[in-house]
């Protein structure tokens, strides 16, 4: 999971000037996201991580903090080994 | 009241006057007209030259419609699914012919259009009315091409077009009034309100912006700021939401490029002469958000500002 955040805090970066996002941090009150970059980042967890982001999971909750990215891939993971 | 985009039929309104739209082609415009055309539920027939596009095209609706939703913090009236079932998507301009308006988008080349409005004309019907959604071109030279000049005008789309509630609209020297009123009333079933100008080349926005994003491209070519610092002055110091070589990004810097070569000879004005780094730049394949790089790179990583 932390390996997966990390990744997530990288592709990050680069819209969040001099902010130090942390894994709690909500993303959109920070005021960086505007909806090009909400597109960029649903296309970059899905092409970065192997996963399909369905309309069922496109809850803001869902993308608000690190935490709730991490735990919206473990989520995802789980479903693939359970149909495994 | 769902923002105004459920169809009238739903609401007990009366039926629609125009139930079949055409769309021709499948750019950044078309694929947002054809959109927002479905979403307020009209049947559209969106032609383009390309499969490989129209694939595209589908995708983004889509994903437009998707993350519209999603970023709106609303779920959509309907689902993609459903929308996109109203959209014809074909190589085939026989389709058109049922359509009772039409609303051609392809690239911004004089030549290209005329090709396009000679072979549209003696398939779709007599009443169907035209509508030139061109950056720069003039709308009586476009009636010309064709043999309904007061069925033609022009209606100058704004981007992204599903979200935008303005349409520049252009009265040609031969449009008539009967055009212009059922202009407005597709626009009102398109939940948008338009503003009539007058038909000069550029018509207002892009005879102002096409001069604001060249002079912007001159900036980083000369090295005067860098294009981030650019457009944050724009934004910052002028309220703007998005700097102009965001913009030309978001309009593709193909356009952009096409729009002032039509000024350039429209006007033979030297002042819309296009920027050597642009006509680089568009050689070199950098066509904007379009094709993910610019003046930034939407590649889906991150933005990053990729101009000298």
């Amino acid at each position: 999971m932390e390996e997966k955040k990390m990744k997530i805090r990288g592709f990050l970066a680069r819209f969040f000037r001099n902010h130090e996002l942390r894994d709690d941090d909500d993303i959109f009150a920070l005021g960086f996201v505007n909806s090009l970059l909400a597109l960029q980042l649903v296309n970059f967890l899905q092409k970065e991580f192997a996963i399909t982001i369905e309309d069922e999971d496109l809850d803001f909750e869902n993308f608000r903090t690190l935490n709730n990215m991490g735990a919206l891939l473990e989520r995802k993971a789980a479903n693939v080994a359970a149909l495994a | 009241m769902t923002g105004g985009r459920l169809p009238d039929l739903f609401l007990g309104r009366n039926a629609m006057e125009f139930t079949h739209v055409g769309v021709v082609g499948a750019g950044v415009m078309g694929v947002g007209v054809a959109q927002n055309l479905a979403e307020t539920g009209h049947q559209v027939i969106l032609v383009d030259i390309h499969e490989e596009q129209l694939k595209k095209a589908r995708e983004s609706v889509r994903s437009n419609i998707r993350m519209n939703a999603f970023f709106k913090k609303k779920t959509a009236a309907e689902k993609p699914d459903v929308i996109l079932s109203r959209i014809l998507f074909t190589t085939d301009i026989e389709q058109l012919r049922p359509s009772e308006f039409l609303i051609e988008n392809v690239v911004e080349k004089p030549q290209v259009k005329e090709d396009v409005y000679r072979s549209i004309d003696p398939i779709c019907k007599e009443s169907c009315i035209f509508a030139a959604n061109t950056s720069a071109i003039s709308i009586t030279r476009i009636a010309s091409w064709t043999r309904r000049a007061d069925r033609v005008l022009g209606m100058h789309f704004m981007n992204p077009v599903p979200l935008k509630p303005m349409v520049e609209v252009i009265r040609g020297f031969h449009t008539s009034e009967n055009t212009l009123n059922k202009a407005r009333l597709l626009l009102e079933e398109m939940g948008k309100e338009g503003i009539v100008v007058n038909d000069m080349p550029g018509f207002v926005s892009n005879r102002v912006l096409m001069l604001t994003v060249n002079e912007a491209i001159y900036l980083v070519q000369d090295q005067v700021a860098s294009a981030e610092d650019v457009d944050r002055l724009f934004k910052t110091c002028f309220g703007h939401k998005m700097g102009p070589l965001e913009t030309g990004d978001l309009i593709g810097l193909d356009t952009i490029l096409y729009s002032l070569e039509v000024l350039y000879e429209s006007y033979n004005d030297d002042k819309f002469r296009p920027c050597p780094l642009l006509k680089k730049m568009v050689y070199a394949g950098l066509h904007g958000r379009k094709n993910g790089r610019g003046f930034y790179s939407y590649e889906g990583e991150a933005s990053f500002a990729t101009a000298s």
